[in-house]
């Protein structure tokens, strides 16, 4: 019993670990029984239609909505019992924009840090950092305003990370980018995991950010449809990509990648 | 995660695995007054609006209403006074409303823009960031009345000079009363546009309803029914607390009912933006995305 014990403290938590989470507004539901785990140091993409429930998800996870069915932790912390141990391990990027327009990128990125208890001289230093990182150093006192979709999306990003989570949660984080910016920000993202061993849910609808390589989650009008790595799940569908295994999942009539692109 | 990683969390969270020290509250809220006062100095025109609506009453409304409507010795005036240091305590009662009426109109933008989310994903208590944002509506609305009353000293208003200390603590229950009470509110609104209903069924009868510019044995007078709903009204006794606190006294009546209604409008504003218990929980947010 001992040894059992010793096992278990020498395994790492998950990053993420979401069992059994349903939600729905009114007596509409938009989640039904969600579970999955995200290990430590991987790319996850949630991949669904819009309306799957991504959203809702996301807004669960991050303590914007109660969970009253089912749990979430974030590293071990139950987002409901322990919210402040589990939301400073985290990091988020709405899909919707959240920066202050009539303020610059240095006021609103002190906010943030303001808002994880980082003081003033440790946040200057972080803040450069990270902006030298993206390559936005020289507009750091420009009001977020004169920025382009692709911009604001970096200052986001660069937001997400001052407090250095463990776990970043990306919803739509590309939607409404041209090609380069977006292909810039998941490159951005990719080599935080790489380089950095950060966790990431990157939430989507477009196929064309999911690499062989990464750990997919198929969203399904608030159903999980699988779960793992993306090669395996194309192996066990019988299909020869993912959209294609998306299609047969879904039994959509309608050809996968025609619907999810 | 890596080491490295979970060395600067560690560095991050000054070497401690549960909860924040006082100095990461501090610096929290200051994060968060400073971010209203910025926000606050980019919006002249409301800076400017906001000191222009209770000058216009005092060098118009009371000019011409000095000679209709005579104010009766009542505490705490000790002597007959002059219609426009009558409505004074007023007219910083009605900075406070608009003040925190605004406040709660910044929290529904901040909500539709989104920039909410980003205060509620904040790893501090929900309670303590909601408490922050609403004492830097406080803190900013005080700053208004000060410079309100300078003006007011120019046109004859001159309260004993003790006073301007003593409101000072008046002001802030008002303050935390009434951006409480729009805290509240905002919680109830689902978007920007219902706001103007606040201004016609919140606003304008909270303070007509009220002592803001009438003596209420005046009002008493004149319909016995207005007298009652004044009676009723929170917005009075924070008028009359300001008016005592202006002349160095204390309306202890008063003072229970404002800090009644700030235990009551709080409580109501941290439940409601309670994810567990609150409203905001109950219905669709971010445009329709599921």
């Amino acid at each position: 019993m001992q040894h059992v014990k010793a096992d278990k403290a020498m395994v790492p938590p998950a990053a993420l670990e979401v069992s059994g989470v349903s939600h729905a507004y009114g007596r509409k539901r938009v989640l039904s029984d969600v579970s999955f785990t995200i290990p430590q140091g991987h790319f996850t993409v949630l991949l669904g239609l819009n309306g799957a429930g991504k959203t809702t998800l996301f807004s669960l996870i991050c303590h914007l909505y109660d969970t009253r069915h089912g749990a979430i932790r974030i590293f071990g912390h139950d987002i409901v019992r322990q919210p402040g141990q589990a939301l400073r391990r985290l990091g988020i990027v709405f899909q919707a924009r959240t920066l202050d327009l009539d303020l610059s990128i240095h006021q609103n990125l002190a906010y943030h840090a303001s808002l994880h208890g980082i003081g003033r001289a440790a946040a200057r230093e972080r803040i450069r950092l990270l902006l030298q990182q993206v390559g936005m150093i020289d507009r750091l006192h420009d009001k977020v305003r004169a920025l382009s979709g692709g911009q604001m999306r970096r200052v986001e990003i660069v937001r997400a990370l001052l407090h250095r989570p463990p776990l970043l949660l990306l919803d739509e984080a590309t939607v409404g980018l041209d090609i380069q910016s977006r292909a810039d920000i998941l490159a951005t993202i990719r080599n935080l995991v790489a380089e950095e061993g950060i966790s990431v849910l990157w939430a989507t609808h477009l196929i064309d950010e999911v690499d062989v390589s990464d750990r997919v989650v198929l969203l399904h009008k608030g159903r999980v449809l699988a779960d793992g790595r993306v090669s395996d799940v194309v192996s066990a569908t019988g299909a020869e990509n993912i959209g294609e295994a998306f299609g047969i999942l879904t039994r959509s009539e309608v050809r996968a990648e025609g619907v999810l692109r | 995660m890596t080491s490295q990683v979970q060395a600067e969390m560690l560095a991050a969270d000054g070497g401690r695995r549960s909860g924040f020290s006082l100095r990461h509250y501090l610096i929290c809220f200051r994060g968060i007054v400073f971010r209203e006062a910025l926000r606050f100095l980019n919006q002249r025109e409301r800076f400017i609006s906001s000191l222009v609506r209770p000058l216009l009453w005092l060098f118009i409304f009371a000019a011409g209403f000095r000679q209709v409507l005579g104010v009766s010795i009542i505490p705490p005036y000790k002597t007959y006074v002059l219609y426009e240091v009558y409505i004074t305590p007023g007219l910083c009662g009605m900075i406070l409303l608009f003040s925190g009426m605004q406040s709660s109109l910044s929290m529904v933008y901040d909500r539709e823009m989104g920039n909410m989310r980003t205060l509620l994903v904040s790893p501090f208590p929900r309670w303590f960031l909601l408490v922050s944002k609403l004492l830097a509506g406080v803190t900013v609305s005080i700053l208004q009345v000060y410079v309100f009353l300078a003006i007011a000293w120019f046109w004859g208003v001159k309260p004993p000079v003790i006073g301007y200390l003593f409101i000072l603590p008046a002001l802030f229950l008002a303050g935390v009363m009434l951006c409480a009470l729009g805290m509240l509110l905002s919680s109830m609104i689902k978007q920007l546009e219902n706001f103007a209903g606040i201004m016609n069924f919140v606003i304008f009868p909270m303070y007509f309803a009220s002592s803001a510019l009438y003596p209420l044995w005046r009002i008493q007078e004149a319909s016995p029914l207005l007298h009652k709903i004044c009676l009723a009204n929170p917005f009075t006794y924070a008028v009359e607390l300001v008016r005592f606190a202006l002349y160095g006294q204390v309306n202890w009546h008063s003072l229970l009912v404002v800090v009644g209604c700030i235990l009551l409008f709080l409580g109501g504003a941290i439940y409601a933006y309670d994810p567990s218990k609150g409203l905001l929980s109950r219905r669709q947010d971010g445009g329709g995305n599921t």
